[in-house]
Protein backbone atom coordinates (compact mmCIF):
# COMPACT_ATOMS: atom_id res chain seq x y z
CA UNK A 1 0.00 0.00 0.00
CA UNK A 2 0.99 3.98 -0.64
CA UNK A 3 2.38 4.93 2.58
CA UNK A 4 2.18 8.45 4.21
CA UNK A 5 5.46 9.43 3.37
CA UNK A 6 5.15 8.23 -0.20
CA UNK A 7 1.72 10.04 -0.59
CA UNK A 8 3.86 13.06 0.71
CA UNK A 9 7.13 12.61 -1.27
CA UNK A 10 5.11 12.20 -4.84
CA UNK A 11 2.73 14.89 -3.73
CA UNK A 12 5.40 17.59 -3.34
CA UNK A 13 4.44 19.42 -6.13
CA UNK A 14 1.13 19.72 -5.84
CA UNK A 15 1.59 20.67 -2.06
CA UNK A 16 3.14 23.38 -3.41
CA UNK A 17 0.34 24.72 -5.12
CA UNK A 18 -0.41 27.74 -3.15
CA UNK A 19 -4.39 27.17 -2.70
CA UNK A 20 -3.47 23.19 -0.62
CA UNK A 21 -0.18 24.48 1.23
CA UNK A 22 -2.15 27.53 2.57
CA UNK A 23 -5.47 24.54 3.03
CA UNK A 24 -2.78 22.35 4.59
CA UNK A 25 -1.46 25.05 7.16
CA UNK A 26 -5.60 26.36 7.57
CA UNK A 27 -6.89 22.73 8.80
CA UNK A 28 -3.94 22.35 10.41
CA UNK A 29 -4.67 25.48 13.08
CA UNK A 30 -8.73 25.27 12.52
CA UNK A 31 -9.65 21.42 12.07
CA UNK A 32 -13.28 23.03 11.52
CA UNK A 33 -11.50 24.60 8.18
CA UNK A 34 -11.70 21.28 6.37
CA UNK A 35 -15.52 21.16 6.01
CA UNK A 36 -15.30 23.68 3.18
CA UNK A 37 -11.73 23.44 1.36
CA UNK A 38 -12.21 19.37 1.52
CA UNK A 39 -15.74 19.90 -1.43
CA UNK A 40 -12.77 22.29 -3.19
CA UNK A 41 -10.10 20.51 -3.87
CA UNK A 42 -10.86 18.95 -6.79
CA UNK A 43 -11.69 22.71 -8.53
CA UNK A 44 -8.11 23.85 -7.44
CA UNK A 45 -5.75 21.27 -7.49
CA UNK A 46 -7.50 19.63 -10.37
CA UNK A 47 -8.55 15.56 -11.01
CA UNK A 48 -5.62 13.70 -13.31
CA UNK A 49 -3.46 11.11 -11.72
CA UNK A 50 -0.74 11.80 -10.18
CA UNK A 51 2.25 11.47 -12.92
CA UNK A 52 4.50 9.78 -10.02
CA UNK A 53 1.82 7.25 -8.58
CA UNK A 54 -0.71 7.09 -10.93
CA UNK A 55 -2.80 4.65 -8.81
CA UNK A 56 -4.20 8.36 -6.78
CA UNK A 57 -5.46 10.85 -8.74
CA UNK A 58 -4.56 14.25 -7.69
CA UNK A 59 -7.89 15.53 -5.74
CA UNK A 60 -7.57 12.13 -3.96
CA UNK A 61 -4.06 12.80 -2.79
CA UNK A 62 -4.90 16.07 -2.15
CA UNK A 63 -7.86 15.09 0.22
CA UNK A 64 -5.70 12.50 1.99
CA UNK A 65 -3.00 15.54 2.79
CA UNK A 66 -5.80 17.18 4.03
CA UNK A 67 -7.05 14.45 6.25
CA UNK A 68 -4.12 14.09 7.64
CA UNK A 69 -3.60 17.81 8.57
CA UNK A 70 -6.01 17.44 11.26
CA UNK A 71 -5.09 16.95 14.50
CA UNK A 72 -4.93 13.10 15.62
CA UNK A 73 -7.35 12.37 18.86
CA UNK A 74 -10.78 11.58 20.31
CA UNK A 75 -12.55 13.82 17.10
CA UNK A 76 -11.12 12.68 14.44
CA UNK A 77 -13.54 9.76 13.76
CA UNK A 78 -16.36 11.83 13.93
CA UNK A 79 -14.84 14.50 11.74
CA UNK A 80 -13.97 11.94 9.10
CA UNK A 81 -17.60 10.38 9.47
CA UNK A 82 -19.12 13.47 8.74
CA UNK A 83 -17.45 14.52 5.42
CA UNK A 84 -17.94 10.98 4.23
CA UNK A 85 -21.71 11.45 5.55
CA UNK A 86 -21.53 15.05 3.48
CA UNK A 87 -19.25 14.12 0.69
CA UNK A 88 -20.01 13.56 -2.78
CA UNK A 89 -18.90 10.75 -4.50
CA UNK A 90 -15.11 12.18 -5.18
CA UNK A 91 -15.15 13.36 -1.46
CA UNK A 92 -16.44 9.72 -0.39
CA UNK A 93 -13.67 7.75 -2.72
CA UNK A 94 -11.07 10.33 -1.16
CA UNK A 95 -12.19 9.52 2.29
CA UNK A 96 -12.15 5.79 1.88
CA UNK A 97 -8.73 5.62 0.28
CA UNK A 98 -7.09 7.89 3.39
CA UNK A 99 -8.52 5.72 5.32
CA UNK A 100 -5.64 3.06 6.07
CA UNK A 101 -2.94 6.31 6.61
CA UNK A 102 -5.14 7.42 9.50
CA UNK A 103 -4.83 6.50 12.91
CA UNK A 104 -7.97 5.37 13.47
CA UNK A 105 -8.59 1.69 14.43
CA UNK A 106 -11.63 0.09 13.24
CA UNK A 107 -13.95 2.93 14.10
CA UNK A 108 -14.20 3.90 10.36
CA UNK A 109 -15.60 0.33 9.43
CA UNK A 110 -19.43 2.09 8.82
CA UNK A 111 -18.15 3.70 5.95
CA UNK A 112 -16.83 0.88 3.95
CA UNK A 113 -20.10 -0.80 4.63
CA UNK A 114 -22.45 2.15 3.58
CA UNK A 115 -19.53 2.30 0.52
CA UNK A 116 -19.89 -1.50 -0.25
CA UNK A 117 -23.96 -0.95 -0.24
CA UNK A 118 -23.56 1.92 -3.07
CA UNK A 119 -23.59 0.49 -6.37
CA UNK A 120 -20.92 3.13 -7.32
CA UNK A 121 -18.10 1.30 -8.71
CA UNK A 122 -16.32 3.80 -7.62
CA UNK A 123 -16.86 3.74 -4.19
CA UNK A 124 -17.34 -0.18 -3.93
CA UNK A 125 -13.05 -0.31 -5.55
CA UNK A 126 -11.84 2.31 -2.60
CA UNK A 127 -13.87 0.27 0.40
CA UNK A 128 -11.74 -2.77 -0.52
CA UNK A 129 -8.32 -1.25 -0.24
CA UNK A 130 -6.18 -1.70 2.65
CA UNK A 131 -8.44 -0.52 5.42
CA UNK A 132 -10.84 -3.57 4.46
CA UNK A 133 -8.83 -5.58 6.72
CA UNK A 134 -10.93 -4.73 9.46
CA UNK A 135 -14.18 -5.99 7.69
CA UNK A 136 -15.61 -9.26 9.39
CA UNK A 137 -14.89 -12.35 6.45
CA UNK A 138 -18.36 -12.52 5.85
CA UNK A 139 -19.00 -9.01 4.87
CA UNK A 140 -15.23 -9.07 3.36
CA UNK A 141 -16.51 -12.10 0.84
CA UNK A 142 -19.85 -10.64 -0.33
CA UNK A 143 -17.82 -7.05 -1.16
CA UNK A 144 -15.69 -9.05 -3.23
CA UNK A 145 -18.23 -11.16 -5.01
CA UNK A 146 -19.98 -7.84 -5.35
CA UNK A 147 -16.66 -6.78 -7.18
CA UNK A 148 -17.04 -9.49 -9.66
CA UNK A 149 -20.98 -9.18 -9.79
CA UNK A 150 -20.29 -5.64 -11.60
CA UNK A 151 -17.55 -6.56 -13.15
CA UNK A 152 -14.32 -4.45 -11.43
CA UNK A 153 -11.12 -5.72 -11.90
CA UNK A 154 -9.89 -7.68 -8.96
CA UNK A 155 -7.23 -5.55 -8.61
CA UNK A 156 -8.83 -3.06 -6.86
CA UNK A 157 -8.97 -5.41 -3.53
CA UNK A 158 -6.09 -5.07 -1.41
CA UNK A 159 -4.81 -8.66 -0.26
CA UNK A 160 -7.07 -10.82 -2.01
CA UNK A 161 -5.08 -13.19 -2.76
CA UNK A 162 -3.97 -13.88 1.42
CA UNK A 163 -6.91 -13.63 2.29
CA UNK A 164 -9.67 -15.47 -0.15
CA UNK A 165 -10.71 -18.75 0.92
CA UNK A 166 -12.58 -21.71 0.76
CA UNK A 167 -16.02 -20.17 1.51
CA UNK A 168 -15.14 -17.11 -1.07
CA UNK A 169 -14.09 -20.17 -3.67
CA UNK A 170 -17.26 -21.69 -2.93
CA UNK A 171 -19.70 -18.39 -3.56
CA UNK A 172 -17.45 -17.18 -6.68
CA UNK A 173 -17.86 -21.02 -8.45
CA UNK A 174 -21.79 -20.48 -8.11
CA UNK A 175 -21.51 -17.33 -9.54
CA UNK A 176 -19.31 -18.31 -12.46
CA UNK A 177 -21.35 -21.13 -12.86
CA UNK A 178 -25.03 -18.94 -13.24
CA UNK A 179 -22.80 -17.04 -15.54
CA UNK A 180 -21.66 -19.60 -18.05
CA UNK A 181 -25.09 -21.22 -17.91
CA UNK A 182 -26.44 -18.17 -18.81
CA UNK A 183 -23.97 -17.89 -21.71
CA UNK A 184 -21.68 -14.56 -20.37
CA UNK A 185 -18.75 -14.22 -20.06
CA UNK A 186 -16.38 -14.57 -17.06
CA UNK A 187 -13.05 -11.77 -16.64
CA UNK A 188 -9.96 -13.21 -16.59
CA UNK A 189 -9.07 -12.32 -13.17
CA UNK A 190 -12.18 -14.50 -11.74
CA UNK A 191 -10.57 -17.44 -13.48
CA UNK A 192 -7.45 -16.65 -12.23
CA UNK A 193 -8.72 -16.91 -8.67
CA UNK A 194 -10.86 -19.82 -8.68
CA UNK A 195 -8.06 -21.48 -9.98
CA UNK A 196 -5.56 -20.54 -7.67
CA UNK A 197 -8.30 -21.36 -4.74
CA UNK A 198 -9.00 -24.56 -6.20
CA UNK A 199 -5.84 -25.56 -6.64
CA UNK A 200 -4.92 -24.57 -2.44
CA UNK A 201 -7.26 -27.18 -1.58
CA UNK A 202 -6.21 -29.82 -3.86
CA UNK A 203 -2.87 -29.63 -3.30
CA UNK B 1 -27.36 18.70 -32.96
CA UNK B 2 -25.24 19.03 -29.83
CA UNK B 3 -27.87 20.04 -26.77
CA UNK B 4 -27.31 20.50 -22.76
CA UNK B 5 -30.59 20.51 -20.93
CA UNK B 6 -30.62 23.39 -18.60
CA UNK B 7 -33.32 21.65 -16.18
CA UNK B 8 -34.28 18.04 -16.38
CA UNK B 9 -35.08 15.64 -13.27
CA UNK B 10 -33.11 12.76 -14.12
CA UNK B 11 -33.86 11.34 -11.07
CA UNK B 12 -37.50 10.17 -12.42
CA UNK B 13 -35.84 9.14 -15.38
CA UNK B 14 -35.37 5.46 -16.71
CA UNK B 15 -31.98 4.80 -18.32
CA UNK B 16 -33.67 3.92 -21.81
CA UNK B 17 -34.24 7.89 -21.22
CA UNK B 18 -30.68 8.56 -20.94
CA UNK B 19 -29.91 6.49 -24.13
CA UNK B 20 -32.62 8.44 -26.21
CA UNK B 21 -31.01 11.53 -24.98
CA UNK B 22 -27.83 10.82 -25.81
CA UNK B 23 -28.15 9.34 -29.02
CA UNK B 24 -30.63 13.02 -30.02
CA UNK B 25 -27.36 14.66 -29.03
CA UNK B 26 -28.15 15.44 -25.78
CA UNK B 27 -24.28 15.46 -23.50
CA UNK B 28 -25.05 17.64 -21.12
CA UNK B 29 -27.66 18.67 -17.92
CA UNK B 30 -29.00 20.03 -14.81
CA UNK B 31 -30.91 18.39 -12.57
CA UNK B 32 -32.12 21.14 -9.91
CA UNK B 33 -33.26 19.61 -6.39
CA UNK B 34 -37.38 19.93 -6.35
CA UNK B 35 -40.01 18.15 -5.02
CA UNK B 36 -40.93 14.50 -5.49
CA UNK B 37 -44.23 14.83 -5.62
CA UNK B 38 -44.74 12.69 -2.70
CA UNK B 39 -44.24 15.18 0.23
CA UNK B 40 -41.11 14.93 2.75
CA UNK B 41 -41.40 15.07 6.58
CA UNK B 42 -37.71 15.56 7.39
CA UNK B 43 -34.33 16.89 6.80
CA UNK B 44 -32.92 13.47 6.20
CA UNK B 45 -35.24 12.51 3.36
CA UNK B 46 -33.65 16.40 1.39
CA UNK B 47 -29.99 15.81 2.47
CA UNK B 48 -30.42 11.69 0.51
CA UNK B 49 -31.73 13.55 -1.86
CA UNK B 50 -29.09 15.97 -2.29
CA UNK B 51 -27.03 12.99 -2.29
CA UNK B 52 -28.05 11.69 -4.96
CA UNK B 53 -27.62 14.62 -7.20
CA UNK B 54 -24.41 14.76 -6.44
CA UNK B 55 -23.18 11.07 -5.82
CA UNK B 56 -25.63 8.44 -7.68
CA UNK B 57 -26.71 10.45 -10.37
CA UNK B 58 -23.97 12.08 -12.17
CA UNK B 59 -22.59 8.38 -12.04
CA UNK B 60 -25.55 6.85 -13.88
CA UNK B 61 -25.72 9.83 -16.27
CA UNK B 62 -22.04 9.58 -17.03
CA UNK B 63 -22.63 5.76 -18.38
CA UNK B 64 -24.30 7.13 -21.21
CA UNK B 65 -21.81 9.76 -21.85
CA UNK B 66 -23.83 12.13 -20.43
CA UNK B 67 -22.33 15.20 -17.81
CA UNK B 68 -24.63 15.57 -15.26
CA UNK B 69 -24.99 18.45 -12.58
CA UNK B 70 -27.35 19.97 -10.39
CA UNK B 71 -28.94 23.13 -8.60
CA UNK B 72 -29.98 22.53 -4.31
CA UNK B 73 -32.36 24.24 -2.86
CA UNK B 74 -35.16 23.91 -0.57
CA UNK B 75 -38.43 23.98 -2.91
CA UNK B 76 -40.80 26.49 -2.24
CA UNK B 77 -43.68 24.10 -1.67
CA UNK B 78 -42.27 22.40 1.07
CA UNK B 79 -40.64 25.62 2.31
CA UNK B 80 -44.43 25.67 4.00
CA UNK B 81 -43.55 22.70 6.11
CA UNK B 82 -41.82 23.57 9.45
CA UNK B 83 -40.62 19.88 9.39
CA UNK B 84 -38.30 20.63 6.42
CA UNK B 85 -37.55 24.14 6.84
CA UNK B 86 -34.60 23.35 8.82
CA UNK B 87 -33.00 21.65 5.30
CA UNK B 88 -32.01 25.77 5.02
CA UNK B 89 -29.52 24.88 7.35
CA UNK B 90 -27.51 22.20 5.34
CA UNK B 91 -27.26 23.74 2.43
CA UNK B 92 -23.99 25.45 2.56
CA UNK B 93 -22.78 21.82 2.90
CA UNK B 94 -23.93 21.25 -0.52
CA UNK B 95 -23.33 24.23 -2.25
CA UNK B 96 -19.95 24.00 -1.69
CA UNK B 97 -19.43 20.66 -4.24
CA UNK B 98 -17.82 20.32 -7.52
CA UNK B 99 -21.29 19.60 -9.54
CA UNK B 100 -23.74 22.43 -7.92
CA UNK B 101 -23.88 24.86 -10.44
CA UNK B 102 -26.76 27.06 -9.16
CA UNK B 103 -28.83 27.44 -6.12
CA UNK B 104 -32.42 26.14 -7.08
CA UNK B 105 -35.03 25.90 -7.85
CA UNK B 106 -36.18 28.38 -5.69
CA UNK B 107 -39.02 30.98 -5.89
CA UNK B 108 -42.71 31.03 -5.22
CA UNK B 109 -45.62 27.85 -5.15
CA UNK B 110 -48.40 29.66 -3.12
CA UNK B 111 -47.01 32.89 -2.71
CA UNK B 112 -46.79 32.68 1.13
CA UNK B 113 -45.20 34.18 3.65
CA UNK B 114 -42.82 31.05 4.61
CA UNK B 115 -42.13 31.16 0.75
CA UNK B 116 -40.77 35.04 1.28
CA UNK B 117 -38.46 34.11 3.51
CA UNK B 118 -36.92 30.63 1.89
CA UNK B 119 -36.80 32.52 -1.13
CA UNK B 120 -34.89 35.66 0.02
CA UNK B 121 -32.69 33.45 2.01
CA UNK B 122 -31.75 31.23 -0.42
CA UNK B 123 -30.49 34.35 -2.72
CA UNK B 124 -28.74 35.53 0.16
CA UNK B 125 -27.06 32.02 0.36
CA UNK B 126 -26.15 31.97 -3.94
CA UNK B 127 -24.65 35.67 -3.20
CA UNK B 128 -22.36 34.42 -0.44
CA UNK B 129 -21.41 31.15 -2.32
CA UNK B 130 -21.04 32.90 -5.27
CA UNK B 131 -23.52 30.88 -6.95
CA UNK B 132 -26.53 32.06 -10.22
CA UNK B 133 -30.13 30.99 -8.79
CA UNK B 134 -32.67 29.46 -11.23
CA UNK B 135 -36.26 30.23 -10.14
CA UNK B 136 -39.34 28.14 -10.53
CA UNK B 137 -42.47 30.85 -11.47
CA UNK B 138 -45.58 29.36 -9.52
CA UNK B 139 -48.48 27.77 -12.55
CA UNK B 140 -51.16 29.37 -10.36
CA UNK B 141 -51.02 32.98 -10.63
CA UNK B 142 -47.90 33.61 -12.78
CA UNK B 143 -48.32 36.71 -13.38
CA UNK B 144 -48.41 37.89 -9.98
CA UNK B 145 -46.01 35.58 -9.37
CA UNK B 146 -43.52 36.56 -11.98
CA UNK B 147 -43.65 40.11 -11.07
CA UNK B 148 -43.45 39.30 -7.33
CA UNK B 149 -40.04 36.95 -8.05
CA UNK B 150 -38.63 39.87 -9.70
CA UNK B 151 -39.05 42.16 -7.23
CA UNK B 152 -37.40 39.59 -4.65
CA UNK B 153 -34.44 39.38 -6.86
CA UNK B 154 -33.72 43.03 -7.23
CA UNK B 155 -34.50 43.21 -3.39
CA UNK B 156 -31.64 40.57 -2.94
CA UNK B 157 -29.14 42.32 -4.75
CA UNK B 158 -27.88 39.44 -6.94
CA UNK B 159 -26.81 40.94 -10.50
CA UNK B 160 -29.82 39.91 -12.13
CA UNK B 161 -27.80 38.31 -15.00
CA UNK B 162 -26.87 35.68 -12.64
CA UNK B 163 -30.53 34.98 -12.30
CA UNK B 164 -32.89 32.58 -14.88
CA UNK B 165 -36.69 32.92 -14.24
CA UNK B 166 -38.16 29.45 -15.64
CA UNK B 167 -41.34 28.24 -16.78
CA UNK B 168 -42.17 31.26 -18.57
CA UNK B 169 -44.32 31.58 -21.11
CA UNK B 170 -46.52 34.46 -23.91
CA UNK B 171 -47.43 36.39 -20.98
CA UNK B 172 -44.57 36.39 -19.17
CA UNK B 173 -41.45 36.39 -20.92
CA UNK B 174 -41.84 40.47 -22.01
CA UNK B 175 -41.04 41.20 -17.62
CA UNK B 176 -38.46 38.65 -17.41
CA UNK B 177 -36.68 40.38 -20.32
CA UNK B 178 -36.89 43.70 -19.18
CA UNK B 179 -35.56 42.75 -15.86
CA UNK B 180 -31.93 41.80 -17.29
CA UNK B 181 -32.60 38.09 -15.63
CA UNK B 182 -32.49 35.10 -18.01
CA UNK B 183 -35.26 33.39 -19.53
CA UNK B 184 -36.20 30.02 -18.91
CA UNK B 185 -39.30 27.94 -21.07
CA UNK B 186 -39.98 23.85 -20.01
CA UNK B 187 -41.71 22.64 -23.16
CA UNK B 188 -44.01 20.35 -22.11
CA UNK B 189 -46.24 17.66 -23.77
CA UNK B 190 -49.33 19.58 -23.21
CA UNK B 191 -48.70 22.32 -20.56
CA UNK B 192 -46.66 25.01 -20.22
CA UNK B 193 -44.73 25.65 -23.80
CA UNK B 194 -44.60 23.57 -27.27
CA UNK B 195 -41.53 23.78 -29.60
CA UNK B 196 -43.97 25.60 -32.27
CA UNK B 197 -44.99 28.17 -29.55
CA UNK B 198 -41.13 28.17 -28.48
CA UNK B 199 -40.16 28.94 -32.06
CA UNK B 200 -42.86 32.20 -31.68
CA UNK B 201 -41.39 33.51 -28.94
CA UNK B 202 -37.66 32.98 -30.24
CA UNK B 203 -38.63 34.68 -33.27
CA UNK B 204 -39.96 37.54 -31.32
CA UNK B 205 -37.34 38.12 -28.47
CA UNK B 206 -34.39 36.67 -30.18
CA UNK B 207 -32.01 33.74 -28.78
CA UNK B 208 -30.67 36.05 -26.23
CA UNK B 209 -30.19 34.79 -22.41
CA UNK B 210 -33.02 32.40 -23.32
CA UNK B 211 -32.62 28.64 -21.80
CA UNK B 212 -34.98 26.21 -23.31
CA UNK B 213 -35.04 22.97 -21.23
CA UNK B 214 -37.53 19.71 -21.08
CA UNK B 215 -38.55 20.08 -17.32
CA UNK B 216 -38.62 16.34 -17.38
CA UNK B 217 -40.10 14.31 -14.21
CA UNK B 218 -42.32 12.30 -12.97
CA UNK B 219 -45.42 13.85 -14.53
CA UNK B 220 -46.28 13.38 -18.05
CA UNK B 221 -43.56 14.92 -20.16
CA UNK B 222 -40.73 14.06 -22.60
CA UNK B 223 -36.96 14.78 -21.91
CA UNK B 224 -36.51 15.00 -25.99
CA UNK B 225 -38.66 18.23 -26.60
CA UNK B 226 -35.09 20.29 -26.92
CA UNK B 227 -34.58 18.36 -29.55
CA UNK B 228 -37.70 18.99 -30.69
CA UNK B 229 -37.48 22.80 -30.24
CA UNK B 230 -34.29 22.53 -32.30
CA UNK B 231 -35.44 20.99 -34.81
CA UNK B 232 -38.40 23.21 -34.97
CA UNK B 233 -35.97 26.22 -34.74
CA UNK B 234 -34.40 24.56 -38.12
CA UNK B 235 -37.98 24.05 -39.76
CA UNK B 236 -38.54 27.71 -39.44
CA UNK B 237 -35.16 29.11 -40.85
CA UNK B 238 -32.97 29.79 -38.08
CA UNK B 239 -29.68 29.04 -38.70
CA UNK B 240 -27.63 26.05 -37.09
CA UNK B 241 -25.57 28.75 -34.95
CA UNK B 242 -28.91 29.96 -33.47
CA UNK B 243 -30.10 26.19 -32.77
CA UNK B 244 -26.71 25.79 -31.34
CA UNK B 245 -26.61 28.85 -29.46
CA UNK B 246 -29.82 28.31 -27.58
CA UNK B 247 -29.72 24.80 -26.58
CA UNK B 248 -25.42 24.82 -25.92
CA UNK B 249 -24.00 28.07 -25.66
CA UNK B 250 -26.68 29.64 -23.55
CA UNK B 251 -26.59 27.25 -21.00
CA UNK B 252 -23.24 26.82 -20.94
CA UNK B 253 -22.91 30.47 -20.62
CA UNK B 254 -25.31 30.74 -17.86
CA UNK B 255 -24.26 28.03 -15.48
CA UNK B 256 -20.66 28.83 -16.92
CA UNK B 257 -21.01 32.07 -14.19
CA UNK B 258 -20.56 29.29 -11.01
CA UNK B 259 -16.90 28.60 -12.34
CA UNK B 260 -17.89 24.87 -11.73
CA UNK B 261 -19.45 23.89 -15.26
CA UNK B 262 -16.97 20.58 -16.02
CA UNK B 263 -17.07 19.91 -19.23
CA UNK B 264 -13.52 18.98 -20.49
CA UNK B 265 -13.12 16.64 -23.20
CA UNK B 266 -16.83 17.71 -24.40
CA UNK B 267 -16.38 20.94 -25.86
CA UNK B 268 -14.79 19.55 -29.28
CA UNK B 269 -16.70 16.81 -29.44
CA UNK B 270 -19.06 16.25 -32.23
CA UNK B 271 -22.96 15.31 -31.44
CA UNK B 272 -22.32 11.75 -30.48
CA UNK B 273 -21.13 10.72 -27.40
CA UNK B 274 -17.37 8.86 -26.79
CA UNK B 275 -18.20 5.83 -24.87
CA UNK B 276 -16.49 7.03 -21.65
CA UNK B 277 -19.08 5.07 -20.14
CA UNK B 278 -17.64 3.34 -17.27
CA UNK B 279 -15.51 4.11 -14.22
CA UNK B 280 -14.74 7.72 -14.44
CA UNK B 281 -12.59 8.41 -12.20
CA UNK B 282 -11.99 4.97 -11.04
CA UNK B 283 -8.82 3.26 -9.98
ZN1 LIG C 1 -38.21 21.53 -12.18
Amino acid sequence: MTGVDELRGVFVAVAEDGWLSTALARVAADPAAINHLFPAVGRHCGRAPLAALPTWSTDDAARALLLLALPPGDGLPDRVELLYRYGDAAEKRAVLRALPLLVLGAAAVPLLQDAIRTNDPRLLAAALGPYAAHLDDATWRQAVLKCVFMGLPLSCVADLYQRADAELATMLAGLVAEREAAGRAVAEDVHALLHHLTAATEG
Amino acid sequence: MRIFDPHIHMSSRTTDDYERMAAAGVRALVEPAFWLGQPRTNVGSFTDYFDSLVGWEPYRASQFGIRHHCTIALNPKEANDPRCRPVLDVLPRYLAKDGVVAVGEIGYDSMTPDEDAAFSAQLALAVANDLPALVHTPHRDKVRGTQRSLAVVKESGIDPGRVVIDHLNEVTVGLVKDSGCWMGFSIYPDTKMSPPRMVAILREYGPERILVNSAADWGKSDPLLTHATGAAMREAGFSDDDIDRVLWRNPVEFYGQSGRLDLSDMEDLAGTYAGNSILRGGD
